[in-house]
């Protein structure tokens, strides 16, 4: 390092330092990595807990944990999973660092409210941490009643309580960010110039502002049954445990495309910089965005068709589920026309992005044969939605989310992770999701319910070959781990942009100054235009 | 913005509106009108709202960002109440075996 | 904030330094706080669902339930929210025209009756308890067979529910109250210068439009019956 005496251009990570000037910092940048921080803590832990249910499920005999201790280990890993990795992991780490950045604006329009909801979720991750580690609770991520509020013998409340916490971080998350693409864009930025990540953003901010605060009521009468056995939700005492299910999934469901839209947006921004052309059809990928978030509130009827749930009901759940195909083939297709004739690199983003678009479409397909009424009573609740959820959840949003933290690295950090060993773990985390997942389509169709730890012995070489991808998995996930933390130090030093992209993050100095620009910048081009970065260095591709 | 300003005898009459509207709601009550003393009921609230939006809240004056919020917000609360009661209402029109 | 900023907003010290003009400002908070607002209408909304679920499936009770609510107290008390709106508003309307003894005025007014609409709240609740008509063990309603027992606290546990959120809300409403006070005395409020009062405004008015419903909704179930 030759430059090490001359002072270096002071950044957001440099201009102070102390933990103080991290646990008060109003800088969407350094709360999105605080974010970065909490949810892969939570990723490990609910993998652990997954780690442990695939062990158990190696031998059909069920003698590794006792029944209860499995009940809580699936649970807990739906936990730890949903509410604290996917439904922040990417709005609250990317989204948080990149969509001020790439709307031209110096940060959110509310940072203390960011800082707040960062600690939300902290807190609600405590209250849910003391459950798991105080005995867990065994009722399944989705609380139905009346055993969560009768039966259950474990830590419910607690659990339901963290939820309800880190709830409202969400929707102060969404609030936020529609609040700043409304009033923060710098000149020129009009929203069809919009980056599409910024679009999904939007879209899933909507949901997150529309449907959170509907579990949150519904976790507060979860409570008061569950304390005072007032009868809401208890068949015995004249209340409806399916008007549970109802207003669950009216979040839970649209709770899926926030998880989803935000990876959507990364893949279009990989796709288009890896293949150096417009993202075919823009403003169709950018109402799809809207389109889906719209849509899948129409839609969580069809996680009820095998209860009380009314055939007609049912039936318009089912039709309307089909609707929520189009908006997402319309990104598929779009993403694929992008790459024809581009000139496409196969950088470790990209080939994320190629395993996204792959794993999402299968996950996808799936989900219409769930939706279809007839084919849901016969797979429900057995592996084949376990599977289906898991392409879409793990092969959809962790492979964007991992797609979308390779890109942004040298923005980051100002520091290049090694691109061979990143190239080797995509591939290792691609085969081995296969291997994890594929093989539980098989079970469920043959009839393995999901949430059993016992089952019949023709089950095992299925069960044995998911367990052995599984393992493979976890190689996969703990190599960006190393790599990421090595290039910290070692990594070769970024440039402003190194994969030549046109997002205006990649106009401003890597790792960015603290009001992220020296000038507000002036937008006169579409997203997209490579004719404004000819010229420019390009390192990688 | 909404740096148009009512004058205080504009908001004494919606004042005067929202006490007239909360008697008769409160009288009508006490009429049997079958099935339609709900109807009536919600009407008038209904009524009550738009009044406090529109002029209290200065809805009348604001951006129309800000009623596409105030409408895109009751929408949603419509969805989750006529999808879910459509379910409700519907169960027993059939007598399905094993439901 | 480091102080190193290359933008200048030396001009106005209620400037933050993420946005460039005031105007800019006062629409990101005013579009804020009306977001906020429909989270809360969803969050009520669920209640609203159960309300409608259970209403429809046991309407003869509701009504029977509904009747032991006292329908005058519980107009009274609306007029008395009703009346805190008005004051509300004129406490806006101070601010807007840079009033600020006004400002002062109306926004204790609207404390005060706050305040009271809170005692008759608790009055209420306090006579419920005497009556057991309050969800749990002790529950008893006077002349009803079990089941409808049970489906008469149903009526109960929603009445606690919807009218104890909407109480936590005015709480939380009585201490902004106090807060802008204390800022008002203080002089920070000006014709320039009013979005927390104008925000305030648009809080305590939107908890007041819960209550327009929660009034009919729970006190007003076919009143004919007992007339």
């Amino acid at each position: 390092m030759i430059t090490a005496a001359v002072p270096e251009r002071e950044n957001y990570l440099n201009n102070a330092y102390g933990i103080k000037s991290w646990l008060l910092t109003r800088d969407h940048k350094r709360i999105g990595l605080l974010y970065l921080f909490t949810v892969t803590l939570f990723f490990f832990l609910g993998g652990a807990f997954a780690t442990m249910i695939r062990i158990e499920l190696l031998t059909p005999q069920g003698n590794f944990v006792s029944s209860e201790t499995y009940n809580k280990l699936f649970t807990m890993h739906g936990v730890a999973m949903i509410f604290f990795f996917l439904i922040p992991a990417i709005p609250a780490t990317l989204g948080n660092f990149f969509l001020p950045m790439m709307i031209g604006a110096r940060d959110l329009a509310f940072p203390r409210i960011n800082l707040l909801s960062w600690y939300l979720l902290v807190i609600g991750g405590l209250f849910s941490l003391f459950a798991m580690l105080a005995g867990g609770v065994d009722t399944g991520w989705t609380f139905y009643t009346p055993y969560s509020t009768t039966y259950s013998n474990s830590w419910v409340i607690a659990t339901a309580l963290g939820i309800f916490i880190s709830g409202f971080s969400s929707i102060l998350t969404g609030l936020n960010f529609i609040v700043t693409v409304h009033r923060m864009r710098a000149p020129g930025m009009t929203w069809m110039r919009m980056p599409l990540f910024v679009w999904s953003h939007y879209a899933t901010a909507l949901i997150q502002v529309l449907g959170t605060p509907v579990v949150a009521v519904t976790i507060i009468l979860l409570f008061c049954e569950r304390v005072f056995h007032i009868g809401i939700f208890d068949p015995t005492l004249g209340g409806d445990p399916v008007l549970f299910q109802h207003m669950f999934w009216f979040y839970s469901h649209p709770a899926v495309y926030i998880m989803i839209l935000p990876a959507m947006g990364i893949v279009s921004e990989l796709v288009s910089v890896f293949s150096r052309k417009p993202v075919f059809g823009y403003q169709f990928v950018a109402y799809a965005s809207m389109a889906i978030a719209v849509l899948g509130f129409l839609v969580w009827g069809h996680h009820l068709f095998v209860s009380t749930q009314s055939v007609y009901a049912a039936l318009v759940f089912s039709f309307l589920s089909y609707f929520v195909a189009i908006p997402s083939a319309i990104k598929v297709f779009n993403w694929t026309a992008t790459l024809y004739k581009g000139s496409i690199s196969f950088a470790t983003p990209m080939l994320y992005a190629f395993g996204f678009i792959g794993l999402f479409t299968i996950g996808g397909l799936t989900g219409l044969f769930v939706a279809a009424l007839g084919f849901d009573v016969h797979v429900t609740d057995t592996y084949f939605v376990v599977a289906h959820f898991h392409y879409i959840m793990v092969g959809g949003t962790i492979m964007a989310y991992l797609g979308g933290l390779h890109y942004w690295w040298p923005k980051i950090t100002g520091r290049m992770y090694p691109e061979g060993w990143a190239k080797l773990s995509a591939l290792i985390i691609f085969l081995g999701f296969n291997l994890t997942f594929f093989p539980q389509f098989i079970l469920g169709y043959l009839g393995m319910p999901r949430r059993y730890h016992v089952y019949p012995d023709e089950f095992q070489v299925l069960h044995v070959l998911s367990t052995a991808g599984a393992s493979v998995l976890a190689v996969g996930y703990l190599m960006p781990m190393i790599y990421f933390i090595w290039s910290l130090r070692y990594g070769k030093v970024a440039s402003a942009n190194p994969w030549g992209a046109t997002g205006l993050e990649w106009q401003t100095p890597s790792p960015p100054p603290v009001h992220n620009f020296d000038v507000t910048p002036i937008v006169t081009h579409d997203a997209y235009d490579y004719s404004t970065v000819i010229g420019q260095e390009v390192e990688v591709g | 913005m909404s740096e148009h300003i009512d004058s205080v005898k504009t908001y004494a009459l919606v004042f005067a509106a929202l006490i007239a509207a909360t008697v008769g709601t409160t009288a009508v009550a006490f009429v049997d009108l079958g099935p339609f003393s709900v109807v009536v009921a919600l009407l008038i609230a209904v009524c009550k709202m738009l009044l406090v939006a529109l002029f209290f809240m200065h809805v009348r004056h604001s951006t129309r960002l800000t009623r596409l919020v105030v409408l895109g917000g009751l929408l949603w609360l419509l969805i989750l109440i006529a999808l879910t009661m459509g379910d409700i209402l519907t169960r027993n029109w059939v007598g399905v075996p094993g439901r | 904030m480091p102080a190193n900023d290359a933008h200048a907003h030396a001009e106005s010290p209620a400037l933050r330094v993420q946005f460039d003009t005031e105007a800019q400002q006062k629409d990101a908070s005013t579009l804020g706080m009306w977001l906020f607002l429909i989270t809360e209408v969803m969050f009520f909304g669920g209640m609203f669902l159960v309300y409608t679920v259970y209403r429809n499936a046991y309407p003869g009770i509701f009504a029977i339930a509904s009747s032991s609510l006292d329908v005058y107290i519980g107009a009274a008390n609306t007029v008395v929210l009703l009346c805190s709106s008005f004051t509300m508003v004129l406490a806006v309307r101070a601010a807007q025209l840079g009033q600020r003894k006004a400002i002062i005025l109306f926004l204790i007014l609207t404390l005060i009756l706050g305040g009271i609409f809170l005692g008759v709240k608790a009055y209420e609740w306090n006579e419920k308890f005497q009556e057991h008509h309050v969800p749990g063990s002790s529950f008893h309603f006077e002349g009803m067979q079990p089941d409808e027992q049970a489906h008469a606290q149903l009526f109960f546990s929603l009445y606690f529910a919807m009218t104890g959120l909407h109480a936590l809300h005015m709480v939380i409403g009585v201490g902004m109250l106090l807060f802008l006070i204390r800022q008002a005395q203080k002089g920070r409020y000006s014709a320039e210068y009013m979005t927390p009062v104008d925000l305030g405004g648009l809080y305590w008015h939107f908890v007041d439009i819960i209550w327009i419903f929660l009034f009919p909704l729970l006190y007003l179930i076919d009143r004919h019956l007992k007339g």
